[in-house]
């Protein structure tokens, strides 16, 4: 009760912040439109190659991830800079816990996928997606979760580093593993073997593929329940290593 | 209110490629009591901040224990937090907050409810000379008007032992002396506990029932500000003579009195109770021929007890 209170009152206070700022609002509602409008038409007649009936259930699942994934890795820029202004310190004197400082400026980014995820469903669909609506909402609770860990571990590394320049080298360091190997933009079936076999050890590659089984309907299939494993698995891990940093006797 | 055994904070950091350890606070035995308005003294670097920041659970001590408000720091820290107020030295709000919303969201953060928090911060901002700047993002505020609204943050839950980090710094001096009223207004009508760091002697004579230095993270005196005066040995006495050739002569009358520095057209020395001396002292200097251009004498200042302590002036060290 005590955490949903103060996790509210943070997650608040940064969206109210963030809804002030009409920048973030438009980039972050047009990124989407964009990436299916400028993208999409692409990647329209290399369907067949992947064994793939529609383009965009097929596409719109990896781009649902990789927005995702790569708006909640920049999510711990904003943290940087509030630490410097001494508003960390300011939260971290009061009795609130610090799982709900965290929690609560998760809840702000999870609401930004969420609401990044329906644009982008919803053009989908204008543009000829097939997807069940239950595919559709496991898929994007899948994401949703992942980004929850990308957003934590950021906020960590943030909190860790304290330094824009240093951040950016490592955020660069996993993100471009992240994009090549997990098959977010083009599936890791169309490369050879030893490729896939190395994108089996990244775990984004598993929820990646567990996001488009469900948007194709094999909802039972393993691909979903090794996901959804993945994505708890990456929350749990991400929201404690974010929290200890939070507690950190020395953010 | 606070205690501390041995409270010590050793920093690894890097210099250029080799780690060393910097000694920020090393062994601090501080006892504060309830009510009471204690001033931390010392030049840039003493150690001030971190002893405070160990104090209010944000830095865990390297070695040695705190109880603060009747927890310990490092077992009960929630219920130390619970009780505290703490102003930083660095700001506490975001630029593109506004102010009063930053305000209300830190008191909710206590438990404090809303409308109890909306409140007290009007009434902090009315008390504090904000009014009117409710609304306004501290980017646009000025430096001064910033400083006050973290001391604003600092105080909205009405904490019973208040820490506030070089509060003063960046207020005119209007602000500064309307601040000091507002610190010693908490403790005379709300019983609450002050300790608040500072740079300025005259703040912390002006405001405080005890002053504790501190230099190199060790505590070097701790006493009221009377008594640290007193020891140091008598009232300045500065005689300008209008005629430098005519310099030794009254040094030489002065030394019966004790030590004598000259500089320039200058005779300075100390002397217990000067007023009741000096008359005297000028009489024999007249009959001696001897003219004065200018007299001062200046009681001691903590800056002078500074001087005594370490044998640096707190001006020069800061
Ligand atoms: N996070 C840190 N890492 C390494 N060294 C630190 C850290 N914080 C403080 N120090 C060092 O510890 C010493 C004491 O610093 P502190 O901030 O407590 O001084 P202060 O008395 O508050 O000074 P000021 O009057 O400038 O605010 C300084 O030498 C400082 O460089
Ligand atoms: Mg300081």
């Amino acid at each position: 009760m005590r955490f949903a209170r103060e996790s509210f009152i943070v997650f608040r206070r940064q969206l109210r912040m963030n809804l002030r700022n009409p920048a973030w609002v438009i980039i972050g509602l047009t990124q989407p439109v964009l990436y299916l409008l400028l993208f999409g038409p692409l990647l329209e007649p290399m369907t067949a190659q992947f064994g793939a009936q529609n383009a965009y259930t097929f596409f719109v699942p990896g781009l649902l991830v990789q927005l995702g994934v790569f708006g909640a890795f920049f999510a711990g820029f904003g943290l940087i800079a509030e630490w410097r202004e001494g508003v960390v310190e300011a939260e971290r004197v009061t009795p609130a816990g610090r799982t709900a400082l965290l929690v609560g400026r998760l809840g702000r980014d999870l609401l930004q996928i969420l609401a990044q995820a329906i644009v982008l469903c919803a053009l989908g669909y204008a543009l000829g997606m097939r997807a069940s609506v239950t595919g559709l909402v496991i898929g994007v609770l899948l994401t949703v979760l992942l980004g929850a860990a990308c957003s934590a571990a950021s906020y960590a590394v943030a909190l860790t580093t304290k330094s824009e320049d240093v951040m950016a080298p490592i955020l660069n360091s996993v993100l471009l593993p992240v994009l090549l190997l997990s098959g977010i933009l083009l599936p890791m079936t169309l490369g050879p073997v030893w490729l896939q076999t190395v994108s089996d050890y990244m775990p984004i590659k598993h929820v990646v593929d567990g996001v488009r089984s469900s948007f194709a309907g094999d909802l039972a299939s393993s691909s979903v329940a090794w996901g959804s494993a993945w994505a708890v698995v990456l929350t749990g891990l991400a929201v404690y290593w974010g929290t200890s940093t939070f507690r950190k006797e020395n953010a | 209110m606070i205690t501390t055994r041995s409270l010590s904070q050793t920093f690894r950091t890097r210099r250029g490629r080799e780690m060393v350890d910097v000694e920020a606070v090393r062994g601090v035995d501080l006892h504060v009591a309830e009510g009471e308005i204690v001033s931390f003294l010392g030049p840039n670097g003493a150690g001030k901040t971190t002893t405070l920041r160990m104090l209010t659970t944000l830095l865990r001590p390297t070695a040695g224990t705190a109880t603060v408000a009747g927890h310990d720091v490092l077992t009960e820290a929630v219920a130390v937090r619970r009780s505290i107020g703490y102003v930083s030295q660095s700001g506490s709000t975001s630029s593109v907050a506004r102010a009063g919303e930053e305000v209300i969201d830190h008191g909710m953060l206590y438990g404090i409810s809303r409308a109890q928090a909306e409140q007290r911060g009007r009434e902090l901002f009315d008390q504090l000379a904000l009014d009117g700047l409710w609304d306004r993002q501290p980017k646009s505020m000025s430096g001064g008007q910033r400083r006050r609204l973290d001391i604003a943050m600092g105080l909205i839950h009405d904490p019973r032992l208040i820490f506030l980090d070089e509060p003063t710094t960046g207020l005119d001096p209007q602000a500064r002396v309307n601040l000091w009223q507002h610190i010693a207004d908490l403790r005379d009508r709300l019983g609450a506990t002050i300790f608040l760091t500072t740079h300025y002697l005259d703040e912390a004579d002006a405001l405080s029932d005890r002053v504790i230095v501190i230099d190199n993270g060790r505590i070097i005196a701790d006493d009221t500000p009377e008594r640290l005066k007193q020891q140091v040995s008598g009232d300045l006495v500065d005689l300008e003579l209008a005629d430098v050739v005519q310099v030794p002569l009254a040094a030489k009358h002065l030394e019966v009195h004790g030590q004598v520095d000259t500089d320039g057209r200058h005779v300075r020395t100390r002397l217990p109770h000067a007023g009741a001396v000096v008359p005297a002292l000028l009489r024999d200097l007249e009959a001696e021929g001897i003219t004065l251009s200018h007299l001062e004498i200046r009681r001691p200042t903590l800056d002078d007890v500074f001087l005594t302590l370490t044998g640096r002036s707190l001006r020069e060290a800061a």
